[in-house]
């Protein structure tokens, strides 16, 4: 248990997938704007890279490793997550057409969202049993999520500031970056 | 436009790093140093290009509405293709790469060129296209890996991917004057964002002088 809650606290703080290791920045950048869709964002993210995770996970030890086709992972898991995220859509579409309007082309983009298919393969790399893999494949997109909130908060923020003209829009989201790094780089002795 | 103007607009104008904030994850992540960056560089621009061309030979028989799927695959099975090929013959590369040489298949440069550009255009066009916008990211990636490398390390080199041998270094800043902030992830936004305002003003600057001209 103590193990599981080692890693779970890892994903989400000390190893924060966006901050140490720079995936997901496409909607992090794209969706940042507002703190209501940043939210959204986010809990789509947790749902695919959830989905995601658990069913390639299941392909690969119970199709791909048996018959030794290890070699067609990254085709295999990339057609499940687009399938997934193409469910994922109908759904937000159907249940919640305001957040579908918000999200607008970055809800497709999850695609293409490194993090969904580096979690995908980094619970295959690290040989992660079934209980590890859901708790790693909840907390890296809980940390995506808490980072992503509190960005567009900051960016709210920033959006009143006076900036000088060249780093107006992405060029001073990244100082923000920046610094948040800074600020979780002093969580790494938590563990 | 034609083909000259084609290929250089990935360099400063439109550079799919800089200017359009496409393929970050790999761009931050993996420039720490330039041999990571060519070694990136040139896996990229082997994907995108032969990505690019094989899905504008194959534009008129795919259905659009599976467009993207199929693109996927194509994009995949090339990816594949050159992880193994970097695990075969650049143990080194390969080991500092790491996950990031299968993260290429959701680099979104390359499939966005294949829908914003080759999708629509003939093979010769995409072919250029595709080294144009290859090569421009692997521009972008060296300027931010050699920044960062110097301000890190002080030194510069090379080494040969294949062999391990080294080609060339050079020691630019004395050891005890390096700020080893710039290896760092915070290092990376903050470099990033200093090559991207300036871009910004640099374009602005020349943008404000056409209209004088006129």
């Amino acid at each position: 248990m103590a193990e599981l809650f080692t890693l779970f606290i890892t994903a989400v703080l000390i190893n924060n997938i966006v901050l140490t290791r720079f995936l997901g920045l496409c909607p992090f950048m794209g969706v940042s704007r507002k703190t209501s869709s940043a939210l959204g964002m986010g809990g789509a993210v947790t749902f695919v890279i959830f989905g995601a995770s658990m069913f390639t996970y299941a392909l690969y030890h119970l199709v791909l490793n048996k018959y030794g086709l290890q070699y067609m992972d990254l085709i295999t898991f990339i057609l499940v997550i687009a399938s997934f995220v193409q469910f994922t859509e109908m759904i937000i579409k159907k249940y919640s057409p305001a957040l579908y309007k918000s999200l607008g082309v970055f809800l497709p983009l999850i695609t293409t969202n490194c993090a969904v298919l580096y979690v995908a393969l980094d619970n295959i790399k690290q040989g992660f049993d079934l209980i590890e893999t859901i708790v790693y494949s909840l907390a890296v997109p809980i940390g995506f999520t808490l980072v992503l909130y509190l960005f567009s908060a900051i960016r709210e923020r920033l959006d009143l500031s006076d900036v000088p003209a060249p780093f107006k829009g992405n060029a001073i989201a990244m100082v923000v970056a920046a610094i948040m790094a800074l600020a979780f780089g002093g969580l790494a002795g938590l563990v | 436009m034609n083909k000259l103007d084609n290929f250089k607009a990935g360099f400063i104008k439109e550079n799919p790093v800089f200017a359009l904030y496409l393929g970050l994850c790999s761009v931050l992540a993996i420039s720490t140093t330039l041999n990571n960056a060519v070694g990136m560089g040139v896996a990229v621009i082997i994907v995108l290009t032969v990505s690019n061309v094989i899905i504008s030979a194959i534009r008129k028989v795919t259905p659009s509405e599976i467009r993207i799927p199929v693109y996927i695959v194509v994009i995949a099975t090339l990816v594949k293709i050159v992880e193994m090929l970097i695990q075969a013959y650049a143990t080194d590369l390969y080991g500092t790469l790491g996950i990031f040489i299968p993260l290429i298949v959701v680099n979104c440069i390359i499939l966005g060129r294949a829908e914003a550009f080759a999708s629509k255009n003939n093979m010769l066009d995409s072919l250029i296209d595709g080294i144009g916008m290859g090569l421009g990211y692997t521009f972008g990636l060296i300027i931010l890996s050699a920044t960062r490398q110097i301000l890190a390390t002080g030194i510069l080199n090379f080494s040969n991917p294949f062999t391990s041998e080294m080609m060339f270094e050079v020691r630019l800043i004395p050891a005890d004057y390096v700020i080893s902030l710039f290896s760092t992830p915070a290092g990376a936004f903050l470099t990033f964002a200093m090559i991207a305002g300036a871009l910004e003003a640099y374009k602005s600057k020349a943008s404000k002088k056409v209209k004088e001209v006129k």
